[in-house]
């Protein structure tokens, strides 16, 4: 059975070497489309990857509570001059005293302050914020060390610079001792991060967040110096925010207590909130969105390749239909000689499976190209158009294919079904050809 | 059976295939009818040696394809190895042509793809069970006719009565009870078909049956008997005197 199986595909390629660029054609076609489910399946993996490795980095046991403005008419002092908003510093206590799940809480305040050194300045996101902080969001120090509890108690004025906030300030020199002054008081800065890549914006849940450009004070040194009110001045008339804290990062021990501790949390906010001024998101929640989004995305790429596949199907059917025509004598011969029908349908049927074959396996190879290809792209796009590279999102300047083995599998069985499919019917038209007529074909 | 030949029941040879009254009419659109058999009754013995002949339109080529299993007729018996064959399907037929029927084609028929070796062992392909030592059999008939050296030549690369020969071989390849030749010499000159004519002699020497249409009496007389059509019936059977051997 193997040996007859064997030998029809051998006498199926040595039929089909009798047309060499007709049968590179028609593989080429297949080849092209196995090949695009692999490259779309592994970008589409590599981008979702990315999500998911940003959601996890804002950590599956952790519940993020936000500040988020309010619409303009609904702020709690209604026709004053300053808008009051968001999570209070009595949240946080109230949290850590009421949900015995939290098992620690990391409060930040961010504002967006005038950073000076000497003659340079920089608009810097001045993040006021605990020791916690630096784990909590994957930083690491490139210099120094990083706040620490007694810099909050004692309210020190020290600082730690971003990666891209210590270039701009000190170009030439080591920042650490020097002091940096926000607003009108001055700060040592005791360290400096590494660069770390912005994550994106998830969903619409959670903000893009550049670190490069921070710059972190202790958060009571923050409370103290610079105060809950923020000024901005907009086409001619002023106007006054009151946010006591930006975030509350709140962790739990286990898995299962995220959705039940969320819960508890968003109860007590409600009940001390008039307005909803807050968000509270659940980084879990996030991840299995990113999941089902993943899917969707997915089963998209699938159909789009799915039609390339049925674009090369046809043209496969188009050759072998060419074929049959070709060599209606030697049918009429084989039948003579004892073939039955279906012996005719498996000869034909072999011959278009080797050519869906090869080309499937030719596209599993060129699909492996992938991530050399995509390296190769961004290499001359940087070299030819710097400018248009720079304005891309870094989610898609960052992009890492990632190559499944589902996606190759897949690709691989369409091809092969698309063989089957679409050489049945040249092979049955062959197989039911009058043996007589066939013979008496020129 | 009225004109069968005597010579069936003289001899007392085994009948191999024998037809009983056998027509077929074409339907040519709704009312033209073509009668190209109009009651065809032959016996052929083991051993045989008959040669068809016949103008263009008198029926020979419907006979060779119903002897062929190629057809079904439209009244009438063939009986092939002691069997009614005049009424099974497809399926049947298949495997009936691929036991008991060797094909030889006026144009070689080979398959251009494949070689010498390749094209003998076709028919064997297509046995229900599988030959053992089939490749080893192919290449003695390749022997048996004269092209041992040319086993993996391309039938592009032969002459036509090489091409001829290669065919021959594989006619005989399954071990047929009947060899049916289609005017084997029509596209070759008067030589070469001298030539494969004395193969077939000498394969009908060796007990081969063979049925060979063709339209050149010098031809036809190198077989025993010779069955002439005339409008679909038989007009004649004649008897050669048997040749002298080499």
């Amino acid at each position: 059975m193997l040996k007859r199986l064997v030998q029809k595909l051998r006498l199926g390629v040595s039929s089909l070497m009798l047309h060499k660029l007709r049968s590179a054609l028609a593989v080429l076609g297949i080849l092209i489309g196995v090949t695009a489910v692999i490259w779309l399946v592994a970008m589409g993996e590599g981008v979702s990857y990315q999500a998911q490795q940003q959601i996890k980095d804002l950590g599956a046991t952790n519940i993020i509570i936000r500040s988020v403005k309010p619409p303009q008419e609904s702020t709690r002092a209604g026709g004053s001059f300053f808008i009051e908003y968001g999570i209070l510093r009595e949240d946080y206590d109230r949290i850590l005293a009421n949900v015995p799940t939290v098992r620690r809480a990391v409060p930040m305040r961010e504002i967006v302050r005038e950073v000076r050194r000497m003659d340079r300045v920089l608009d810097a996101k001045v993040v006021g914020c605990t020791a916690d902080y630096l784990a909590l969001n994957h930083l690491s120090l490139a210099r120094g060390r990083f706040l620490a509890d007694r810099d909050d108690e004692q309210l020190e004025n020290v600082a730690v610079l971003g990666h891209k906030t210590a270039a701009v300030l000190f170009p030439y020199e080591d920042p650490i001792g020097q002091t940096v002054q926000i607003g009108a008081d001055f700060y040592v800065v005791v360290g400096q991060t590494a660069e770390r890549t912005a994550s994106a914006a998830i969903g619409g849940s959670l903000e893009a967040r550049e670190y490069d450009t921070d710059v972190y004070i202790p958060l009571s040194t923050l409370r103290w110096r610079i105060g809950d009110m923020v000024m901005t001045s907009r086409s001619g008339s002023r106007e006054g925010e009151i946010v006591q804290l930006s975030q509350i990062t709140a962790t739990v021990e286990n898995l299962d207590e995220v959705d039940p501790t969320a819960e508890v949390i968003r109860t007590l906010l409600q009940k001390y909130h008039k307005v909803v001024d807050y968000a509270v998101v659940v980084p879990k929640e996030l991840l299995r969105q990113a999941e089902m989004l993943r899917m969707l995305f997915n089963v998209l790429l699938i159909l789009i390749a799915g039609i390339s596949l049925l674009v090369g199907g046809i043209g496969i059917m188009n050759i072998m239909l060419a074929t049959v025509t070709e060599r209606t004598r030697e049918i009429g011969v084989r039948r003579a000689l004892g073939a039955t029908r279906q012996d005719i349908i498996l000869q034909f049927l072999s011959e278009t499976v080797v050519l869906t074959g090869m080309g499937g396996l030719l596209g599993v190879a060129f699909g492996f190209l992938c991530k050399p290809a995509m390296s190769a792209a961004r290499w001359a796009m940087q070299r030819l158009l710097p400018e248009v590279m720079a304005t891309l999102p870094p989610n898609i300047r960052n992009l890492e294919p990632r190559i499944t083995l589902w996606s190759i599998v897949v690709a691989f069985a369409i091809s092969m079904v698309v063989g089957v499919v679409f050489g049945l019917y040249p092979a049955r038209r062959a197989a039911y050809m009058d043996p007589i007529e066939a013979l008496r074909h020129e | 059976m009225s004109n069968a030949p005597p010579s069936a029941a003289a001899t007392g040879r085994k009948s191999v295939a024998r037809t009983v009254q056998l027509t077929k009419t074409y339907r040519l659109g709704n009312r033209l009818e073509v009668h190209a058999l109009r009651g065809v009754s032959l016996d052929f013995q083991d051993g045989d040696f008959v040669a068809i002949m016949g103008a263009s339109g008198s029926g020979k080529s419907t006979l060779l394809n119903l002897l062929g299993c190629l057809d079904h007729p439209t009244s009438g018996q063939y009986f092939l190895a002691g069997r009614d064959v005049s009424r099974l399907d497809d399926r049947a037929l298949s495997s009936i042509r691929s036991r008991y029927i060797g094909f030889i084609f006026q144009s070689y028929n080979l398959i251009p793809q494949l070689t010498v070796l390749e094209n003998i062992q076709v028919p064997l392909s297509y046995q229900r069970r599988e030959v053992p030592g089939g490749r080893e059999r192919a290449i003695r008939l390749a022997r048996l006719v004269g092209l041992g050296d040319r086993l993996h030549h391309r039938p592009s690369e032969l002459s036509g009565g090489q091409q001829q020969r290669v065919a021959i071989a594989r006619s005989i390849v399954n071990n047929p009870h009947i060899i049916l030749a289609d005017e084997p010499t029509g596209n070759l000159d008067s030589a070469t078909g001298a030539e494969i004519m004395d193969l077939l002699e000498s394969l009908n020497r060796a007990g081969r049956t063979i049925i060979m249409v063709t339209h050149e009496p010098d031809i036809a007389a190198r077989a025993h008997r010779i069955v002439r059509l005339r409008d679909g019936r038989i007009a004649d059977i004649s008897e050669n005197a048997p040749r002298a051997g080499p």
